[in-house]
């Protein structure tokens, strides 16, 4: 069934203020194929989208389309649903409180009389035609969210559509859900509709795609049939990683091997954003948890630190049962967390650097135990000094600091409270490359120092530098955990991908 | 090194405090201009006897001491919670109410009956603001939504609880409290306004709320990973506001003597705003100072005063501190500011090459 090309992008590109989003991508679809669109987050996929569905202006490039005259202009979302371009996107955009068949036709209707009758035999004949379990008069809102996913794309398909994008359509459907999408998906390719498939789901892009077109860092890296495409290289070329690129990791400095007693141990641990898992970390261990951005690395150590609420799972800090509730009680532990998005859940902008070093610390000696002003300086001193923390004074908003010193003061907050168990979440992502060095260099030193932590990084090479175990997570489940002679690039490739396809 | 730390503190503190000094400077100024004996202080015998100080500076830190109050603890309130109480009016007639209840519930007015009634009205104010503190933290209603509730049935409240009489309580310890202490020439709201001063001070002396609440106010979810329940802090603001009204409330009913519906504290919770935003703290939460507002509520009434010794119809006085207040608050705002700051520099850099060549 697979066609002539219905969308041909060329050299698109775009700029944002300080990134580059698009730097010249190619995209093609053809008619009655479905395409995913594959990348880490931040690599363009959805700039990319956001150009062709009329979001965003294009800086350069062009865009065609089969049946328009020349290039197609698409200045806003109602351009592209004109030029046949419809999205679904990840969070149902309908309103619950109305039937199905009036979500379907909402403001499509043609002046302001609607004729009911007629607009409920359409939709049922839509519904039925395309095989979606639900019926014209029901209140969309007490279908199951699949269902309700498959009306939005009815009425993406039905306004004349040519190209389908399907941004994440996958991400809250349970698995049966998913098998349900996919025959509708499928069911539409053969009707010759070309659709874009934008997860972060290896496996569903192998169940149905067609064609998977790779971006990394705003560039094209390349198009494939999925056929021809192991998972594990599409896993490499997310990541910008050749197989074989292997060699040249010189230490930093010595792993030390882990001492014998578990600081931290959790067996079915899980919260309101991540599956149970079990989990421990020895006196002096560096850790990790590895995977594609999305895979629950992060959710799990928030399940750990008490950040999301626990739902389940026991846990023993140094070998007795305690109960993790909240961020105060694991610092209570002995638990530090220096969080992934250091802007939202890390610094507090407005205050000064003495008083974000010293937050965690204050906080820890309780309410009614204020320390002295002098206090606060010689700590603030202590850290700036020991963390080459380049700010004006200790009175300058941590805000206007650079994002590598930003971090620096997060770590020097977590540092100053002598955590035994230490979490740090993507500490390098956004800072200089010294900066990165400096801060994998002082984890092997804490470990040393017998201080267990835990280090997240999306660049594997830091974390084979610094971890000796990885636990490699996809798909929200532990997949697997390497030690040894096992921590390489290429078996940390092959356990996200899932083995060799 | 450390002197230019010292520089940036000072730089930091006055860079708050620059625009309602610089308000207060022009008022005083203006007036001095106007007519030098507006800042006559003279001492006069009051009805029992008693020397009094008068004068419009008396009368102006006199008459402001509810405002001031309320102001400090409105500060709080917004610092942490983004927002602010437009209930305090309303739930301080409440305290004026139960302090003249239960003054009325003894046969005699001592000084055991009035701490106890002051002890009540705290506890009254407190239950009422931790409903709001409740809807703001718990159930997370904008601030204005939640209290709203209370600005608008908090007088009929207070109607319930005294009922249609307006009972007058008529005894030296309240004359003393609303207006002299025998002996004493000064105002003695003045010396509410340093007692609430003080108890903050030391509060913020002795705990770690300063901290808590700047850092609630500027990231809350960055607090609640370091440990801190933002949920306490927001109702710890409120609590503490609640103290205030109910001391604004006492202040209130004991200057006239006996609680009236219709006038105690009308339309202080937008003055108490007002005075907050005139402080220059951000009325969206976070770093605050609680002198800045207290500054603010002078700066108000002062503004009042004024107006009433140039004669202005009390029924145009509103119109005209509008105007000014405008001017203040535009002065103040971020994009005025950032011109001024952009002008200075430019100043700076015409002046000093000049120094230079000397």
């Amino acid at each position: 069934m697979q066609g002539e090309p219905v969308l041909t992008m060329r050299g698109i590109c775009k700029q944002f203020p300080g990134t580059k989003a698009l730097d010249h991508v190619d995209f093609t679809l053809r008619s009655g194929e479905i395409h995913a669109l594959m990348g880490e987050n931040g690599a363009g996929k959805s700039t990319l989208i956001k150009v062709l569905t009329g979001v965003h202006e294009k800086d350069s490039g062009s865009i065609h389309i089969s049946g328009i005259e020349g290039e197609a202009r698409i200045h806003s979302p109602q351009d592209a649903q004109n030029a046949g371009i419809s999205t679904v996107y990840q969070e149902i955009t309908l309103c619950p409180n109305l039937t199905v068949a009036e979500n379907m036709f909402i403001g499509r209707t043609d002046g302001a009389l609607v004729r009911w009758k007629e607009m409920e035999k359409k939709a049922e004949a839509i519904l039925n035609s395309l095989g979606i379990p639900a019926r014209a008069r029901q209140e969309l809102g007490s279908c199951s969210l699949a269902v309700q996913q498959m009306v939005a794309i009815a009425r993406a398909v039905d306004m004349n559509c040519k190209v389908l994008i399907l941004d994440e359509p996958t991400s809250s459907l349970d698995e049966k859900e998913v098998e349900m999408l996919f025959g509708l998906m499928r069911d539409l390719k053969n009707r010759g509709v070309g659709i874009i498939f934008v997860t972060h789901f290896l496996e569903q892009v192998y169940a149905v795609s067609d064609r998977i077109t790779v971006l990394r860092n705003g560039e094209l890296v390349g198009e494939y049939l999925a056929g021809e495409l192991p998972q594990v290289s599409l896993v490499a070329k997310m990541m910008g990683k050749s197989l074989d690129d292997m060699g040249g990791l010189e230490a930093l400095g010595q792993k030390r091997a882990p001492g014998e007693d578990p600081v931290f141990e959790a067996d079915g641990l899980a919260s309101t954003e991540c599956r149970p898992f079990d989990f421990h970390i020895r006196k002096g261990e560096v850790n990790g948890f590895t995977g594609l951005l999305g895979s629950g690395r992060s959710e799990s150590v928030r399940a750990i630190f008490g950040a999301d609420r626990v739902t389940g799972g026991r846990v023993r800090v140094k070998g007795r049962n305690v109960r993790i509730a909240s961020p105060h009680d694991a610092m209570k532990h002995g638990i530090g967390y220096l969080p992934e998005d250091r802007k939202r859940d890390g610094i507090i902008a407005d205050l000064s650097v003495r008083d974000n070093i010293i937050l965690a610390l204050q906080v820890m000696r309780g309410f009614f135990r204020p320390m002295r002003r002098s206090e606060m300086e010689a700590f603030a001193d202590e850290y700036v000094a020991a963390l080459n923390i380049k700010t004006a004074s200790k009175d300058t908003p941590v805000g206007s600091l650079s994002g590598g010193n930003q971090q620096k003061v997060i770590l020097a907050r977590w540092l100053l409270t002598h955590p035994d168990y230490l979490i740090l979440d993507e500490p390098t992502r956004g800072i200089d490359v010294g900066t990165k060095l400096e801060i994998q260099k002082l984890v092997l030193k804490l470990s040393q120092e017998d201080m267990s932590v835990t280090f997240i990084s999306s660049e594997i090479e830091e974390m084979l530098r610094t971890c000796s175990r990885l636990i490699v997570m996809r798909d929200r489940n532990i997949v697997g955990e390497l030690t040894g002679s096992r921590l390489t690039q290429a078996e940390v490739m092959k356990t996200i991908a899932g083995g060799e396809r | 090194m450390k002197q230019k730390t010292r520089a940036d503190k000072r730089k930091g503190a006055l860079g708050q405090l620059m625009i309602p000094l610089i308000a207060l400077g022009i008022l005083l100024l203006f007036n001095l201009i106007r007519d030098p004996r507006f800042y006559a202080i003279s001492v006069a015998t009051n009805n029992s006897g008693n020397p009094v100080l008068t004068g419009n500076l008396i009368s102006i830190i006199d008459s402001a001491s509810e405002l001031a109050i309320i102001a400090m603890g409105m500060t709080l309130v917004t610092a942490a919670c983004g927002g602010q109480d437009i209930s305090v009016g309303a739930v301080g007639t409440i305290s004026g109410t139960i302090f003249v209840k239960v003054l009325k519930a003894f046969p005699a007015i001592n000084i055991g009956t009035v701490l106890l009634a002051a002890l009540a009205c705290c506890l009254v104010t407190i239950l009422f603001m931790s409903f709001n503190g409740t809807l703001v933290s718990v159930f997370r209603i904008q601030p204005m939504i939640a209290t709203l509730i209370l600005f608008s049935c908090g007088r009929s409240i207070a109607y319930w609880i005294v009922g249609s009489a307006t009972p007058q309580i008529d005894s030296p310890i309240i004359s003393a409290m609303g207006m002299t202490i025998p002996g004493i020439p000064i105002p003695t709201p003045v010396f509410g306004v340093l007692l609430v001063g003080l108890l903050l001070a030391a509060v913020f002396r002795f705990t770690t709320l300063r901290l808590y609440t700047e850092t609630v106010g500027v990231n809350e979810g960055a607090a609640r990973l370091n440990g801190i329940n933002p949920v306490l802090v927001k109702m710890g603001s409120f609590v503490i506001l609640g103290i205030c009204v109910a001391a604004a409330g006492i202040i209130g009913t004991s200057r006239m003597g006996q609680v009236s519906l219709k006038t105690l504290l009308v339309d202080i919770e937008m003055d108490a705003i007002l005075a907050v935003a005139i402080g220059g703290n951000s009325l969206g939460g976070g770093r605050f100072r609680i002198i800045g507002s207290v500054l603010g509520a002078y700066i108000i009434q002062m503004l009042t005063t004024t107006l009433l010794a140039m004669r202005v119809d009390p029924v145009d006085i509103k119109a005209y501190k509008a105007v000014v207040i405008i001017v203040i608050v535009v002065a103040g705002s971020p994009v005025v500011k950032r011109e001024l700051v952009r002008l200075w520099s430019l100043l700076r850099q015409r002046v000093l090459p000049a120094k230079g060549v000397k």
